[in-house]
């Protein structure tokens, strides 16, 4: 009892890399709790998801096996966590800030009036004193996640409610398997028990989800561009450098607002969190939302024609001049000089 | 037949255009240095509702606020679009609410409007980015939901059908109303319509507001009844008080810290061609491309 919870967010019967970066979240604070770590799977052919998880470090797996459980749809998947988590009291409970994620969380808090915190960026265990009710609260979870557009960090816990719910955008934490041969144990749901047939009122009547073709996080070098960059035709310098080098390009938020690139390569708090060996920062002022989305890259390089960017700051080099005249240089030596 | 849509729609502080004055010496933030807007993605949620009141026969299109008095700014801006009334939910009791406890309170005041066959709202706000209140009024009342909607697509027989964007691909899906619906900012703007709106609700006013202006308009809002908004507070609405604004919020602020990154000694180039070639043979010979 009181452990804690991962929502396993499944696809054609395997569980997401969010969900996966959850467990590895959820194992480290169940070992810091001394707690077990279990694991929610509902969709339909689950066979393989054992497998998949257990090297996570998962103690229990539940699975709610159903047809009509897969794709998502929200109101099924609520009933199966409201009732599951009645019955099993979790302290936490964990899922994915994504489109599934933050439409079942709210729901299932709603429903069982628990506190949840969206997209947080770091989870912790501490303690908490309630000054003026002269209460202390051992253990809770520290939920930290940006506001205000990432000018401020807010520390949120929930001294009262069960679960303590928070879930966290794919790529901010770290996947990392615990043990190949984890022992954990598998329990099938009776799905009939949690969810009723009246749930079932959403109709998929079309849908086309891709792979992304964007894998900004495995990527160690990355060429990213912000507003600076200016037009289509300049974005179109930093895919021919990180094609030369052998990367990956990203962008600010900025970048994606004024359609320059896709919503999947935006980086930063609303977008992915990556640690590049190396990161070229092309024509980006350095919101701070953008900032802790990549200041753990291991060199930074920013290219800008304001010597006085924010994102200067913490570049390793800084290079005051424009993209145009930068990056041909740049591409033009590397292929010259390597190998 | 009527049909009768909400629209929640919230008045927040221009996140996206935070200048330096922004942020106060002690790390919290300087609200008054923030001009305060109507939440982005409600408007494209309003735009879905006025699209909905021009394919249809018999649509009201009611906007629900609930923040300080000035919110009724929103309820106006709205009118001004093309919605035909609003109510602006309001009073210290709400204040410190987190999502749950304003979800509650929307909840409650969607109750008091009686029969309402859709509820839509904006994905998220630009001052929290959580995407939480909508799915918790809809749990609250009991309806489904369809979040990230790109495009309501058709309402025929009790039914909705909506187009839905989400991170990799999109989905169409059909469902009963009454139904909430969260909108996405990927959908339509909200075009201006007609200039003569503007005019026609330039004096729409809460009681409150009436009661404020210098000017007497005498008998003005008893004959245009319509330049009327609403305005509810905690005796407008059925409601338990333990689940409004503090007391209603399992969620605590327990610090709050300005960002501040540690700033790097960083060597300064020029676009010289020496300069560059410096740093693309400094980085293939540690290794870092190449």
């Amino acid at each position: 009892m009181n452990n804690i919870f991962v929502y396993l967010e499944i696809e054609d019967g395997i569980a997401g890399d969010v969900s996966l970066e959850l467990l590895t979240k959820g194992r480290s604070l169940a070992d810091q709790l001394n707690c077990k770590l279990e694991a929610v799977a509902a969709g339909h052919h689950l066979d393989k998801i054992g497998k998949q998880v257990f090297p996570y470090g998962v103690d229990t797996l539940y699975l709610a096996d159903d047809k009509r459980l897969a794709p998502y749809t929200s109101l099924p998947h609520t009933s199966l966590l409201v009732n599951l988590f009645k019955e099993k009291k979790p302290q936490i409970a964990l899922m994915g800030a994504t489109s599934v994620g933050r439409d079942l969380g709210p729901r299932v808090s709603s429903a069982l009036f628990s506190g949840l915190t969206a997209d947080c960026t770091s989870l912790e265990i501490g303690n908490y004193q309630d000054k003026k009710a002269g209460k202390t609260y051992e253990n809770l979870l520290y939920q930290i996640r940006p506001a205000f557009g990432g000018n401020i960090v807010a520390t949120i816990v929930n001294p009262e409610c069960r679960p303590q719910m928070a879930t966290v955008r794919e790529g901010v934490m770290k996947k990392e398997i615990k043990d190949e041969n984890y022992k954990g144990e598998t329990q099938q749901l009776d799905v009939s028990n949690y969810v009723s047939d009246a749930d079932f009122v959403i109709e998929i009547i079309e849908r086309h989800i891709e792979k992304s073709k964007v894998n900004l996080k495995s990527a160690p070098i990355i060429v990213s561009g912000g507003y600076g960059v200016g037009s289509p035709e300049n974005f179109q310098l930093l895919y021919e450098l990180a094609n030369v080098l052998g990367g990956e390009v990203g962008a600010s938020r900025a970048a994606v607002d004024a359609g320059l690139a896709d919503h999947e390569r935006q980086i930063g708090q609303t977008g992915t969190t990556v640690r590049p060996k190396l990161y070229i920062a092309c024509g980006i002022s350095g919101q701070i939302q953008h900032i802790a989305g990549m200041q753990e890259s291991a060199m930074i390089i920013s290219i800008n024609s304001d010597p006085n960017a924010p994102i200067n700051t913490i570049a390793n080099y800084v290079i005051t001049g424009t993209i145009e005249e930068v990056i041909p240089k740049m591409i033009k030596y590397y292929k010259k000089n390597s190998k | 037949m009527s049909f009768n849509i909400v629209v929640l729609a919230k008045q927040v502080p221009d996140t996206r255009n935070v200048g330096k004055d922004a942020m106060k010496a002690d790390g919290t933030v300087n609200r008054a240095a923030l001009p305060a807007i109507f939440n982005p993605e409600d408007l494209n949620a309003l735009e879905q509702a006025l699209r909905l009141k021009e394919k249809m026969k018999g649509v009201t299109v009611n906007v629900l606020t609930m923040g300080p008095a000035r919110a009724a700014e929103i309820v106006r801006e709205s009118l001004y679009r093309g919605a035909d009334c609003g109510c602006v939910l309001s009073g210290r009791e709400f204040a410190g609410s987190d999502t749950l406890a304003t979800s509650y309170a929307l909840s409650c005041a969607i109750r008091k409007m009686g029969k309402v066959d859709l509820i839509v709202c904006g994905r998220q706000a630009i001052d929290g980015d959580t995407a939480q209140v909508g799915p918790q009024v809809a749990e609250k009342l009991g309806l489904p939901q369809i979040t990230y909607a790109e495009e309501i697509q058709q309402i025929t027989d009790g039914t909705i059908t909506v187009k839905r964007r989400l991170e990799r691909g999109v989905e169409v899906v059909k469902g009963p109303l009454p139904m909430l619906v969260t909108v996405n900012g990927s959908a339509a703007p909200c075009r201006p319509r007609h200039a003569k709106l503007t005019v026609k609700y330039k004096r729409a006013a809460t009681p409150s507001e009436q009661q404020e202006k210098d000017v007497d308009y005498g008998n003005l809002y008893t004959t245009c009844p319509y330049l009327n908004i609403n305005e509810w507070g905690t005796g407008d609405i059925e409601h338990e008080s333990k689940w409004l604004g503090l007391s209603g919020s399992p969620t605590k602020v327990k610090q709050i810290e300005s960002v501040v990154f540690a700033a790097k000694e960083s060597k300064k180039l020029s676009p010289a061609d020496s300069d560059i070639e410096d740093l693309m043979k400094e980085l293939i010979v540690n290794h870092t491309i190449g």
